[in-house]
């Protein structure tokens, strides 16, 4: 049987639940069976090589790259799944949400007590080089269509597994009880 | 100081805390706000707690902890003040106070702020000033009024336009409003002579009375169109210490007035109709539960009520009856359209938040202070006065053999003659439409029974107005082709209530909002089909809503889709399968102002 192929990304993430996905233990020999990676930092790969079945989404957007980065991943991925509560809720990232961007960056760069003081110059970091911060914190599927929202934080590693296992050899999933927490 | 001053006004009240409604009214009117430490005290001499004031305090719109402003500008924020100009006037005001809408004046003379339809939809824009409704505003006298607020004038030296017709200009009203009586029937007719109802039917029994109102198939005037007999009958029949007879004058349903005109021209047959209720069911008190905004007719109410008990139609022994004795008063809401809800009106009357109550056991079981109760229209109760003098019979020779009597229709929006009609159940909307003057090439829309009822459009324009065709409240808002239906209407609509809901349940409290923010999308352009069909199957659990606010909350929005799809599907993106709105150069720009960079996206 072909394998099919997985992309990854964690945008305003913490990598909780990549780290998520390698806590399947001994099931990642049966994972690499079915599937192989593309574009993710568990192989580290930059940039699509091909088309792929299943796109994993960590985290919410933030900023500008973010919502490019998922834009491309929904044009690659055949399945687009959000994993966690920051993909599907903006989660702790998006306790921003209420406070003016200005303010966050003033608090960031200039009046924090780690910075106040030593920002003589006022600067807020403003290169164009770097991403631009949205608004708010958005869930992905407000950028793109979702295909299906694995919930946790981190989902459990056993959520992850029953549900790629599920989808790759298109049975029904198996979600006991105790599989599906919310925080 | 303060502290006598709520003794007194509790004093007033017998220290009653079912009547906390009164006391927080009187301390608002006369301190100018509710401060924590008068809660502090109301909490000590009421002996209730003070979470118990503070919910009921803050549930209602005219009630404020903090000042409002010497003058307390309400302005009506409904679809049909918006769209004879009310924007232009809140900018002038604005412009001329120097403080935005929600905000009182620095120098704490002026406070602006919105309030929900006020009931004067015919003379629109119009607003209350410390408890004086100004009606037909423009810009010019927006800037005048705060200009001669500002030199010190009074309240009544801002009247420029002389007062309103019939009893407006009477010495206890003194109102600027105008009635625009534009047709009478059986209710408003001047045929009306005081007692003779009230005599006729103590010389009956009340289960003859209750028969009487039955044979006349006379339905709840409110909108709800429950069978006024069966009503009184089941109230009669449930046993309680006490029976009450509330008249529900809180007419908050945007784009209705014809209870104030009732109100202000014939209050004696509101009472005498209340008198008849309660003779029927055997009550002794009776509450008029009058909404805030017409509080301008306090004096002139409490004046007739005075008159009544001098004529012995009201107090002990009525007409010499040893048996019944009946008394009414006038209770204020402060500003909440879901008080208009019966159980929610009685909660209210009981000094507590306006929510609805689940349900059974109904107000004819357990109403007010848990005694049987009946709640009925203004409009009803003057029915009723009508069917005693002139039998059942007469009655159902009017309207429709389903829908008997009259109808007072509150008609507002594009029309030459906008007011009050009292026509029969029967009429077709295109009949009214001709009655009221309006081009009908150009008519878009009629909104029947107000924001929770239906948008129809043209095609529908020979439904028949009646209990089992197109059933109405009596409102009727004319929307002309030249208006933006989804924005102007269907949107301020929702707004509205999203502002009234209690809060009660989720539905309403939380989904309103999600399908406003649907409609907003697709009025700018970002909407896609999936949306319409969200709006139309998340609707459905709506109904599981406890009242009837609740479960047509929505209406607005389904109503005008089911009637007019096309303005809908017009402005949704036809390429487009998947768009929740979001738009990079909209997302960034405060990062990029912040940071001083620009963004070519």
């Amino acid at each position: 049987m072909k394998k099919a192929v997985i992309a990854t990304t964690s945008l305003a993430g913490c990598f909780g639940c990549h780290m998520s996905l390698l806590d399947i233990d001994a099931k990642i020999l049966d994972l690499i069976e079915l599937v192989e990676f593309d574009k993710s930092p568990i192989n580290d790969l930059k940039t699509f090589t091909r088309e792929c079945d299943i796109g994993l989404i960590e985290g919410g957007c933030c900023n500008s790259e973010n919502v490019e980065v998922l834009k491309d991943f929904r044009k690659h991925c055949k399945i687009l799944i959000s994993v966690g509560e920051c993909a599907i809720m903006g989660g702790l990232p998006a306790l921003r949400n209420n406070i003016p961007v200005k303010e966050c960056l003033e608090e960031a760069y200039l009046n924090g007590p780690s910075v106040a003081g030593n920002n003589e110059a006022g600067i807020i970091p403003n290169d164009d080089e770097l991403p631009i911060l949205l608004n708010k914190v958005y869930p992905c599927h407000d950028i793109v269509k979702i295909d299906y929202h694995l919930p946790g934080c981190p989902p459990r590693a056993g959520l992850i597994w029953e549900a790629l296992y599920a989808l790759l050899t298109n049975q029904k999933i198996d979600l006991p009880y105790e599989l599906v927490k919310y925080d | 100081m303060n502290n006598t001053k709520i003794e007194s006004i509790v004093g007033r009240y017998n220290g009653d805390a079912t009547r906390l409604m009164d006391i927080l009214i009187d301390i608002q009117d006369e301190m100018g706000c509710i401060p924590d430490d008068s809660i502090q005290q109301l909490s000590r001499i009421l002996d209730i707690s003070k979470v118990d004031i503070e919910q009921t305090l803050t549930f209602y719109h005219f009630l404020s902890k903090t000042p409002r402003g010497k003058f307390t500008i309400y302005l009506n924020n409904s679809a049909v003040a918006n769209m004879f100009g009310r924007k232009e006037v809140a900018q002038a005001f604005e412009d001329a106070a120097g403080c935005k809408f929600g905000e009182v004046t620095s120098d704490g003379l002026i406070g602006l702020f919105n309030t929900s339809c006020i009931g004067m939809n015919d003379q629109e824009p119009a607003a209350i000033i410390n408890n004086a409704v100004f009606t037909r505003l423009t810009p010019f006298r927006a800037k005048e009024i705060i200009r001669d607020l500002r030199k010190g004038k009074s309240i009544p030296e801002l009247f420029v336009a002389g007062y309103g017709d019939g009893n407006n200009s009477s010495d206890l009203i003194h109102a600027v409003v105008n009635n625009h009586i534009m047709k009478k029937g059986a209710v408003l007719a001047e045929n009306y002579e005081l007692g003779i109802s009230t005599h006729r039917a103590m010389e009956m029994s009340p289960e003859a009375v209750i028969e009487e109102v039955k044979k006349s198939n006379i339905r709840g005037r409110g909108g709800a169109g429950f069978p006024t007999g069966l009503k009184w009958e089941f109230c009669r029949k449930s046993p309680g210490e006490k029976h009450f007879v509330f008249c529900n004058a809180d007419e908050g349903e945007p784009g209705t007035f014809k209870d104030r005109v009732i109100l202000t021209e014939k209050p004696d047959m509101i009472f005498e109709g209340m008198t008849i209720g309660a003779y029927a069911i055997g009550a002794e008190e009776g509450i008029l539960y009058l909404r805030y905004e017409y509080k301008y007719l306090q004096d002139f109410l409490e004046k007739h009520l005075e008159d009544l008990r001098q004529k012995n139609l009201l107090g002990k022994n009525i007409l010499g009856n040893p048996d019944f004795n009946f008394d009414i008063r006038i209770q204020f809401g402060a500003g909440a359209y879901v008080c208009g809800e019966e159980s929610a009106l009685l909660e209210s009357a009981e000094g507590k938040r306006g929510e609805p109550r689940d349900r059974p056991p109904f107000p004819v079981e357990k109403g007010y202070l848990q005694q049987p109760t009946i709640v009925n229209n203004v409009e009803t109760f003057c029915s009723v006065v009508k069917v005693i003098q002139n039998g059942g019979d007469w009655y159902r020779t009017l309207g429709t053999k389903e829908s008997s009597g009259t109808k007072l229709l509150s008609v507002s929006g594009d029309c030459r003659f906008p007011g009050v009609y009292e026509v029969e159940w029967g009429f077709s909307v295109n009949d009214i439409l001709d009655m009221v003057g309006t081009d009908k090439d150009q008519v878009q829309a009629v909104q029947v029974g107000g924001p929770s009822g239906s948008c129809i459009a043209p095609n529908e324009f020979s439904r028949i107005l009646c209990f089992t065709d197109l059933a109405t409240g009596g409102s009727l808002i004319i929307i002309g082709k030249h208006r933006n239906l989804l924005r102007d209407i269907a949107l301020n609509f929702t707004d509205f209530f999203i502002e009234e809901s209690c809060g009660s349940c989720t539905p309403c409290r939380a989904l309103t909002p999600i399908l406003r923010n649907k409609l907003v999308k697709i009025i700018e352009g970002k909407g896609v089909m999936s949306d319409l069909r969200d709006l139309e199957n998340w609707s459905k659990i709506m109904k599981t809503n406890r009242c009837g606010l609740g479960q047509t909350a929505v209406n607005p929005i389904l109503s005008s889709l089911k009637n007019f799809r096309d303005l809908y599907t017009s402005k949704i993106q036809q390429d487009v399968a998947y768009d929740q709105g979001f738009r990079m150069d909209e997302a960034v720009a405060e990062a990029c102002q912040a940071t001083y960079r620009g963004f070519n996206y």
